[in-house]
């Protein structure tokens, strides 16, 4: 049989799906414990044992210094700051992109802005934030926003310009005004790769909190990670890695979730010809 | 005798040098059911753009009911697309609902209770009508083709439109299913008292649904410059219960098989 036409059964495909997991376990195992026979004070690749006390002291004892615990404190600062910077871009997203796909004398107005403004690399006016909003969450949440939001503003302008002439002709002979077509056919059919945009701008969102974090911050995951780099503190630095993704692939799962449920429209059988 | 609704008064179309359709002069009256056909290319989708009301005469001037033609489409003019025209995000009852919602709520186009009871109950008797009382809670991508064309059909009909446009609506469609709307179309037409409008590529399928046929085709061709001369109606035929399509027509509608 030819390679393309074997699939994988079940059971077997499971299988495939971990093992690359699995032997990067153990080529980690491996290297950790070559180079602490060699340097038991090694801080580069710790032992499993180490992160597991790593985590123990962040996760479950209050921290010395300000009672805290530490792991969920700045989990709660880092996703509070994240879903704020998500959800106002995907507000204006929504809004701004809906309004300039719909009405030619707005998107003849703002369009080459908006295409302007997505060209400045985000991080290249970080200080004029810094200088602008002060350090406090304000610049965070405002490096996030305009990060993302050129991004979703043009998907969405885009997903409403590509909507069918037809549906928004017949909703005129149905008597409908700008409004109501924008309310009711335009706005329900766009929810859905709102979704999706926000899916994929995601990975933006994080960047940018961890950069900002990283700047100027008190608290929270990105913060963590870089004051942490002064000890080499390796045994913090992973696990913290890891738990971003983990909570990345979680907002992931959520909102694909979200979309399945909320518009089963949009995921059944498109279109029968 | 019925009275004129339609008048086309010595329309041009034209984009930029390209003359689409020339020296239209036409009357239509209540009740008439209009098949447009033609080679493709030839211009029928602009006339019923004109008589939607998206794109405006070049020359001359269009009138309904004596008045000039609206310059937008509202709900005087109800459509049937060949596809598209249903919209996904709603069922099917919803969809035949949203009419009458424009109408009650401006502001948010949906309306709640009493009023929206009332009209799930006009929405549903229009479903039955057109045959899909059993599909009122399905979506549109769960229906067939034929039974979105027949959802479309449906949306625009609860406006009371006095005009139908059908734009090639049963062209996607299998033949056997064509037959069952044709059936439903002529039912529609006769009890309802529409005028209707349909463009087809489907020569027998005019003929048998009309009341009257248009024929578009360029009378005049300059080799040097085709775009100087636009299409025509070149036969306006009314039509009797019994008629057989002149051998002549076909060799125009020929052209249409090259698309």
């Amino acid at each position: 049989m030819r390679l393309m036409n074997s699939k994988p059964s079940r059971s077997m495909r499971l299988a495939l799906n971990l093992l690359p997991f699995v032997i990067l376990l153990v080529i980690y195992t491996l290297a950790s414990d070559a180079r602490l026979l060699e340097n038991p004070s090694d801080k580069l690749l710790p032992a499993w044992s180490s992160f597991y006390d790593a985590m123990q002291r962040m996760a479950f004892e209050p921290s010395k210094r300000t009672g805290e615990y530490l792991l969920w404190a700045d989990s709660a600062a880092s996703l509070q700051r994240l879903l704020l910077g998500v959800g106002i871009s995907a507000l204006i997203g929504l809004v701004v992109g809906v309004v300039n796909g719909m009405l030619p004398l707005i998107r003849a107005t703002f369009s080459p802005l908006i295409t302007a403004i997505s060209l400045i690399p985000p991080m290249a006016i970080l200080p004029i934030l810094f200088i602008v909003f002060g350090l406090g969450e304000l610049s965070k949440v405002m490096l996030i926003i305009i990060g993302i939001c050129p991004i979703l503003i043009r998907d969405l302008q885009l997903r409403t310009q590509t909507l069918p002439s037809e549906q928004l002709l017949k909703a005129q002979t149905l008597g409908a005004n700008s409004w109501q077509i924008m309310i009711r056919v335009v706005l329900p059919q766009v929810l859905p790769p709102l979704l999706s945009a926000v899916r994929l701008t995601l990975g933006s969102a994080w960047l940018f909190l961890i950069a900002g974090e990283a700047i100027a911050a008190t608290e929270g995951l990105g913060y963590r990670i870089f004051l942490i780099r002064r000890y080499l503190a390796m045994d913090v630095i992973l696990p913290y890695v890891i738990w971003i993704a983990i909570l990345a692939f979680v907002m992931d799962t959520l909102l694909r979730l979200l979309s399945k449920h909320a518009f089963p429209w949009y995921h059944g059988k498109r279109g029968s010809e | 005798m019925a009275d004129t609704i339609i008048n086309i008064k010595q329309v041009w179309k034209e984009y930029g040098n390209q003359v689409v359709l020339e020296k239209l002069n036409l009357s239509v009256q209540t009740g008439e059911f209009v098949s447009i056909v033609g080679a493709s290319g030839c211009g029928k989708t602009t006339l019923l753009n004109m008589l939607l009301g998206t794109e405006s005469p070049s020359r001359g001037s269009i009138l309904l009911d004596g008045e000039p033609m609206p310059t937008e489409p509202n709900a005087t003019r109800g459509i049937v697309f060949q596809k598209y025209s249903a919209f996904p995000h709603l069922n099917a009852l919803e969809n035949v609902m949203l009419g009458g919602e424009f109408a009650a709520s401006p502001f948010l186009g949906k309306v709640f209770f009493k009023q929206r009871k009332k009209l799930q109950e006009k929405a549903l008797e229009m479903l039955v009508a057109v045959g899909l009382g059993d599909a009122a809670t399905r979506f549109p991508n769960e229906l067939s083709g034929g039974m979105q064309q027949r959802l479309a059909i449906a949306q625009a009909l609860i406006k009371e439109p006095r005009i139908l446009l059908l734009d090639e609506p049963f062209g996607a469609l299998d033949p056997g299913i064509r037959k069952d709307m044709h059936q439903l179309i002529r039912e529609l037409w006769k009890k309802r008292g529409l005028t209707v409008f349909m463009i087809t590529h489907d020569l027998s399928e005019g003929f048998s649904l009309g009341s009257r046929v248009w024929v578009l085709d360029k009378p005049r061709i300059d080799p040097q410059q085709p775009e100087r001369y636009g299409a025509q109606i070149v036969y306006d035929i009314a039509l009797n219960t019994d008629q057989v399509i002149p051998k002549s027509l076909q060799s125009i509608i020929n052209k249409t098989a090259q698309d």
